[in-house]
């Protein structure tokens, strides 16, 4: 039986006397698209940032593809196969479109120790951009600067940025945040095209998504994970249903 | 529309590389050597200018202490002289190593901060420097230390003859900006920008930030140590004083006025400062007070220093 790809022991994170990750345990198979759902500050985001090395947890392990990075730094993480998406859009903003993706795929060319010779005109480089800004729908978008770029060709941008670093688990923060129906379906299509070829998490409000995506989902309730099952078994959970729509009231319409 | 600034740039820079390199001839005719002896200073610090812009403009590095590598490529010809090495075959190789080590070390301390501190630490290790230079008073201590004969070359270029002296520190600043050049379109030079830019991105798609960053920060140092043995020969006479913390902000200064990030900004800027230091000290002894809010003006309204402004005008 194969290790699974992704295992998560007994992690703990505290800010102050807040616990935003309570003794947290999950796996993450092969090829399967996770969805971590939960109510806004069950810390789903703390999580991602400590899966991809940017927290540091307080306690408990973390093992990806069978080697223990709890302690890695998080271009290091990047190098063995980790790569996320941000909630809130993060790319080189002065940078074009190809640009942005160029340096992904050179990070994952060796080191960039290379003070002469045009980086721009590497041929390599330049097209491993386009085929990841292509495989998203931006490749004639390529020149243009990101500032000029709407916010849904950003969200797009940042997919094919972690797509380039050619990861072997994605890890997508709401990549749906702020997108309109049109785009939201696109980026829809665009993930189910995707998990395909790579694994997924997916931390994602829009539930018609997640349920039209995921595999197995995990709803997380102040840092606890309190239900991890196939879609259809989350839907009847009565302590989900009570999570989300019991006292809390927080969200009222999910698919 | 961007293509036209960029021609303007272009145009810009030609006419500081054909003027710069035409300046001999001009002092020669008219007999003005003064225009020389100012000219070499401005070319000195532009090259100076032109090292703080690769990690000032470039990679984003506020540091307030770049004239501590003027004082310490200075001192290293300085020192070597008054001791009796008077070939700058080893004068030079010399200032550039002390001064690649100086910023390899305290660049590895300050690049662990951010912003504000990584400004007030660079700034706290240049006073360091200048404090150590005052107590070295087998070498002039406070007063300085006179050098009596200029870096020897053999027979390969004289230091003493003005116009030779001259044509060396243009060569030392056009092969700065060549190099800074070549670099910030390098693989390099992207992930130092790109650092600049956002840094939590370029940690995760793969980059160790620090190393990129402390590497640009070795060089920018190095490359100003050349910049300090040219100036020492200049004047021949180091001091603390080159060290001073307002040095470095004059050539904070210089690179903000002529336009960080661009390649030729540092060297507009340098000359501007520096005429107008010069010609304005000879009006009032308050010319500071005609320099800064010039300065302010350009900040406030002309982002992009003297070469933005160029850029938006030819624009309309």
């Amino acid at each position: 039986m194969a290790e699974p790809l992704l295992c998560i022991e007994s992690l703990v994170r505290r800010f102050g006397g807040i616990v935003a990750t309570d003794n947290l345990s999950l796996d993450i198979a092969h090829g399967e698209l996770h969805a971590i759902i939960g109510p806004n500050g069950a810390g789903k985001t703390t999580l991602i940032s400590q899966l991809i090395g940017q927290l540091r947890p307080s306690a408990g392990t973390i093992r990806f593809a069978g080697q223990d990075v709890t302690h890695l730094p998080a271009w290091k993480r990047s190098h063995l196969g980790l790569a996320r998406s941000f909630q809130i859009t993060s790319l080189l903003r002065d940078f074009t479109a190809a640009d942005n993706v160029a340096l992904a795929a050179q990070a994952r060319d060796g080191h960039s120790f290379r003070f002469f010779g045009n980086a721009r005109k590497e041929k390599g480089l330049r097209e491993a951009a386009l085929a990841a800004l292509s495989r998203v729908g931006l490749a004639d978008r390529a020149d243009v600067v990101v500032s000029r770029l709407s916010h849904g060709e950003q969200r797009e941008l940042e997919l094919a940025v972690a797509l380039a670093t050619r990861p072997k688990l994605l890890l997508l923060d709401e990549p749906m945040a702020g997108l309109g129906a049109t785009e939201s379906a696109r980026m829809v299509k665009l993930l189910a095209d995707l998990r395909k070829e790579v694994t997924i998490v997916l931390v994602e409000h829009d539930m018609n998504a997640v349920f039209a995506l995921a595999d197995r989902i995990t709803v997380l309730v102040y840092g606890r994970v309190i239900a991890s099952d196939a879609p259809a078994a989350i839907r009847v959970n009565e302590e989900v249903k009570r999570a989300y729509l019991g006292d809390q009231h927080v969200v009222t319409r999910h698919g | 529309m961007k293509a036209s600034s960029l021609d303007y740039r272009n145009l810009v820079a030609a006419i500081i590389v054909v003027g710069l390199v035409a300046l001999p001839l001009f002092s020669q005719v008219t007999g003005n050597f003064f225009v020389l002896t100012l000219f070499t200073r401005i070319v000195i610090f532009a090259l100076a200018a032109v090292s703080l812009n690769l990690i000032m403009g470039y990679g984003g590095m506020m540091s307030f202490g770049h004239a501590a590598y003027l004082g310490i490529g200075g001192y290293a010809v300085g020192i070597l002289a008054a001791e009796g090495f008077g070939s700058g075959f080893i004068q030079w190789p010399v200032a550039l190593l002390a001064s690649a080590l100086f910023a390899l070390v305290i660049g590895a301390l300050s690049l662990r901060t951010r912003g504000v501190y990584f400004i007030m630490i660079t700034l706290a290790f240049a006073q360091m420097a200048y404090y150590v230079a005052s107590g070295l008073s087998r070498y002039g201590g406070d007063d300085g230390l006179t050098i009596y004969k200029r870096s020897s070359f053999g027979g390969v270029i004289n230091l003493s003859n003005r116009v030779e002296f001259y044509y060396l520190c243009l060569l030392c600043l056009f092969g700065g900006i060549f190099l800074v050049w070549r670099i910030v379109n390098s693989r390099f030079g992207l992930v130092v920008q790109g650092l600049r830019s956002n840094e939590q991105r370029m940690q995760a798609i793969g980059f160790p930030a620090k190393r990129y960053q402390l590497v640009c920060f070795v060089i920018a140092g190095t490359m100003c140590g050349l910049a300090g043995a040219l100036l020492a020969n200049n004047t021949d006479f180091i001091s603390p004083a080159v060290m001073y913390w307002t040095r470095s902000g004059d050539l904070m200064v210089m690179v903000i006025l002529g336009g960080m990030g661009s390649l030729f900004g540092p060297v507009v800027g340098a000359i501007v400062y520096l005429v107008l230091e010069e010609f304005l000290s000879q009006v009032t002894e308050y010319w500071a007070m005609i320099v800064g809010p010039l300065l302010l003006l350009i900040v406030l309204f002309g982002r992009g220093g003297i070469l933005g402004l160029i850029g938006r005008f030819s624009r309309g």
